[in-house]
């Protein structure tokens, strides 16, 4: 190691030049997420081509419904409101560096319970606080599902991929059984829970189908994103993520703050779960699980654990999955169809990621 | 191995390296060795940790290159580019971990490695080992699986492993610090058996009387230099007393040419005053991996530097967490200021005033990806006034993060800057502000100079001399005995995790720490 010969007055005056710099990050931020985007929708289409498919066809029938047609973008945003609450938990868990792999037991079981719990209080309560009460029943439900991983991992170091991956497959199990045994509704012949009346449901945005889940979706992942980039307690949640040895150096508490981790996340979950029935579904059929849960953390992943980005990241979801379903009916493409793109736009983003990273490696040395 | 066996033992070395230099960023690990590697020789290197035996060993066995100086291999020059190359050459390493798969018999072991294509070639490999181990008079059993063999038995494996393949250079690299005594002198006697077949060995260790035992030459390293050599004419003509009493003035003895050598200047510390840092009889449970600590008593005074010297991973790094608060105490007491602070949590500790320098600067000192300015408070997160209702005040930590960076000189290109960007020394500067900040009172250093350049070596030990200065307790932990005897009042010294003594920093300190340090009486 040489002796730096660079002035520390440098600090300061380097300050203001940084502006251009960080506008050259963003571009090239975009630049190398579009990019992918892009090549992946290529071949993707090839991959249509060789099954028979017009790719062209399949795009326009996917941006049609998704998007351009009222009645698609209706959809496309009512499907947000679960999906953003999803996103919100994952990027908690994540920026922590916990892998919450668990969201679709938790996702169930809050579903299941606000289910069960928002016909019975709406009868006795008054209906903002009848829904309110079934909102904290369906997070309380989530966290204490949590709580398995959490203690393993805070106490005892246990790997929380795997044990939360395991939790969900109760987790949707139990689901499906309170659903048939406690909570089914004994006026139908079909196992499902009772169905909360349309009236009683979550206001629909304006003159539209969209529900008013939405808002609560975005207000639940802008103020997760504020709390991750402005509070303390968000930079102590990143120090344990980014570091844990340095977090114990620091003197922070890691096992309460991997609780805490778990219980937000879990019960951000859960909320996903409640607005979904409360706000759109209404009851929860047996044997019901959109897997959602899985299907989030990619765009997770592509903003970057960014609030702001995953919006517009589940928003392309919601677009893809959407106009995919509709898209699939029509050109007898299989329904699972939109998956595979979505992975493929994975596997070419996390190359052209490699890609950038050795080439700067390679200009540096 | 017959072949060797036979083959006469001639002077000329099998492997020499001529002014060899290798560097690190931030360090030089070796500079200028030459060193003569001779059949028939057990050569011993000797040296603390960071000397740079396992560079050196590296760079033999062909997993470094050298950046200056030529090795030569039966006196052509020869660059060792890969294991491969170097096992090819006839140079074997058995390494201080052991590389054995333990799920496979012994017998599997050592057939790997082989042409992929071919079927293992069982029984010549049965014959060939069932030779060598004739002449070597040890037994291996085959079959065995190596999960069911003891260390010292796993050794002999990996030893066979090299003679296996026709080693003519063998190097044992730490290789006594997992056996029992019994262990160790089963190996001095095998590596006498091998030698006198015609091997070369190089043996690393830093135990001396192993050294003295065992060795037919000895070459001492501190801090990457070769210091001094005894060749097998003088090894053989001294006694074991007389070796290890030069190999201790060899490895303790002052450098005439130290760069870092400054006189300590005189500086009087109250006797009358109340120590600020009191610990008694504190005590600490071993892990698995790590000593544990006994009966750790001393007291420290406003103004004084306490030096604890020691071979590294005697406890050093459990005694400056355990004082922390990082790591649970079984027993004992730590008072600041006459006031019990045993069971309070980090945070309170430092909140008093103790503050611990950690030696592993990115791996807990700071959070790499983070920018230079947060890393200055990583230890006051929520902490007004730079976080306000728990909100952050961005204005506030760049301000006081600006004010850090000039007043300690930081060189960073901004204050956004990801810390782990920065060289060793700024990184440490970093440190260095965040624990010596308002409201310090006791500060640990764990090798405040460790992979540092003189420079910023010498930055960060006046530092720790105005600390003091300011009147603050200083506890001082450094593998550098140069460093300590340049700087402290008094230096303990600590083995084993226990204190085995402790010297009043006067003219023969020296010599009476480098003895506790090896296990004799000062």
């Amino acid at each position: 190691m040489s002796i730096d010969t660079a002035p520390a007055a440098s600090a300061t005056a380097l300050d203001a030049t940084s502006g251009a710099a960080t506008r050259r990050d963003i571009l090239h931020r975009l630049l190398m997420t579009i990019g992918p985007i892009l090549a992946a929708l290529v071949i993707a289409g090839c991959i249509l081509l060789a099954v028979g498919v017009d790719p062209l066809a399949y795009y326009g029938y996917v941006l049609e419904k998704g998007l351009f047609s009222p009645l698609g973008i209706q959809q496309t945003l009512t499907r947000m409101a679960p999906l953003l609450f999803l996103a919100a938990g994952l990027i908690v868990a994540f920026r922590a560096g916990m892998w919450n792999l668990g969201g679709d037991g938790q996702f169930l079981l809050g579903a299941v319970t606000a289910a069960a719990s928002a016909p019975v209080l709406v009868q006795i309560l008054p209906a903002w606080l009848a829904l309110f009460c079934s909102f904290l029943i369906a997070m309380l439900v989530a966290i204490i599902w949590s709580l398995v991983p959490a203690l393993l991992r805070a106490y005892q170091g246990v790997n929380e991929i795997i044990t939360t991956l395991m939790m969900t497959f109760l987790g949707t199990s139990l689901a499906n059984v309170l659903v048939k045994l406690v909570f089914r509704d004994p006026g139908t012949t079909v196992p499902q829970t009772r169905t909360l009346p349309v009236e009683d449901r979550l206001p629909r945005l304006f003159e539209t189908t969209i529900t008013s889940g939405l808002l609560l979706g975005l207000a639940a992942i802008i103020i997760v994103h504020l709390v991750m980039t402005r509070t303390a307690f968000g930079l102590k949640l990143r120090i344990v993520g980014a570091n844990p040895r340095a977090a114990v150096h620091a003197g922070l508490g890691v096992p309460g703050l991997t609780i805490a981790v778990f219980a937000i996340s879990a019960g951000l979950a859960g909320l996903a779960g409640a607005v979904d029935i409360i706000g759109v579904q209404g009851n929860v059929r047996a044997d019901w699980n959109p897997a959602y849960g899985l299907a989030v953390i990619p765009a997770v992943f592509l903003a970057r654990m960014n609030g702001f980005a995953a919006i517009g990241f589940v928003f392309l979801l919601s677009v893809l999955s959407i106009g995919g379903e509709s898209a699939a009916r029509r050109l007898g493409v299989p329904n699972h169809f939109t998956l595979v793109l979505v992975s493929i736009v994975l596997i070419v983003l996390a190359l052209a990621e490699y890609v950038d990273h050795r080439y700067h490696q390679s200009r540096k040395a | 191995m017959s072949s060797l066996s036979s083959s006469p033992v001639d002077i000329s070395d099998i492997v020499a390296l001529e002014g060899v230099t290798k560097r690190f960023p931030g360090i030089v690990a070796n500079d200028g060795i030459d060193l003569s590697i001779r059949p028939g020789e057990v050569h011993v290197l000797l040296g603390e940790n960071g000397a740079g035996k396992s560079t050196l060993i590296g760079m033999l066995s062909g997993l470094q290159q050298p950046d200056e100086g030529r090795i030569l291999v039966d006196g052509k020059p020869t660059p060792i580019t890969s294991p491969r190359h170097a096992l090819a050459l006839g140079i074997g390493t058995v390494f201080q971990h052991m590389m054995l798969v333990p799920t496979l018999t012994v017998a599997e072991n050592l057939l790997l490695g082989g042409p992929w294509w071919q079927r293992p070639r069982t029984e010549e490999l049965e014959a060939r080992v069932a030779e060598i181990t004739r002449s070597l008079g040890i037994t291996v059993k085959l079959h065995a699986r190596v999960s069911e063999l003891s260390l010292g038995e796993q050794q002999q494996v990996e030893i066979l492993r090299a003679m296996v393949r026709n080693s003519r250079l063998l190097i044992l690299d730490e290789s006594t610090s997992m056996l029992t005594p019994t262990g160790i002198e089963e190996l001095g006697a095998l590596m006498r058996r091998l030698v006198e077949q015609g091997l070369a060995i190089v043996f690393i260790t830093h135990k001396l009387k192993e050294a003295a035992a065992f060795g037919d030459r000895i070459s001492v390293l501190k801090l990457g230099r070769k210091v001094g050599e005894i060749p097998p004419e003088r090894f053989r003509a001294l006694g074991e007393q007389e070796i290890i009493s030069e190999i201790v003035e060899l490895m303790f003895g002052k450098q005439k040419d130290d760069p870092e050598a400054i006189e300590r200047p005189a500086r009087a510390v109250d006797a009358q005053a109340a120590p600020l840092l009191q610990v008694a009889d504190l005590t600490v449970a071993p892990t698995d991996n790590a000593p544990g600590l006994s009966s750790i008593s001393f007291d420290i005074r406003p103004g004084e530097i306490l030096g604890i010297a020691g071979i590294d991973g005697n406890g050093q790094k459990q005694l400056a967490e355990a004082l922390a608060g990082q790591r649970v105490a079984t027993g004992g007491s730590v008072r600041l200021e006459g006031v019990s602070i045993e069971t309070l949590s980090v945070g309170e500790r430092r909140q008093r005033g103790l503050r611990y320098l950690t030696d592993d600067r990115l791996g807990e000192g700071t959070v790499g990806t983070f920018p230079v300015s947060i890393n200055f408070f990583l230890k006051q997160v929520g902490a007004a006034p730079f976080w306000r209702g728990g909100v952050e005040q961005r204005a506030e930590i760049d301000k006081r993060a600006a004010e850090l960076v000039r007043e300690y000189d930081v060189r960073t290109p901004s204050l956004k800057t990801p810390v782990a960007r920065l060289s060793g020394g700024n990184i440490q500067k970093v440190l260095l502000a965040r624990e010596l900040a308002e409201g310090a009172k006791v500060v640990i250093f764990n090798k405040p100079t460790y992979g540092l350049d003189l420079a910023n070596t010498l930055a960060s030990r006046q530092r720790i001399r105005d600390t003091a200065a300011r009147g603050l307790a200083v506890l001082l932990i450094s593998t550098d005995l140069e460093e300590l005897l340049s700087m402290c009042d008094r230096i303990a010294v600590i083995a084993n995790g226990a204190l085995v003594g402790t010297v009043a920093n006067a003219n023969d300190a020296r010599t009476r720490v480098g003895r506790l340090m090896i296990g004799l009486a000062a």
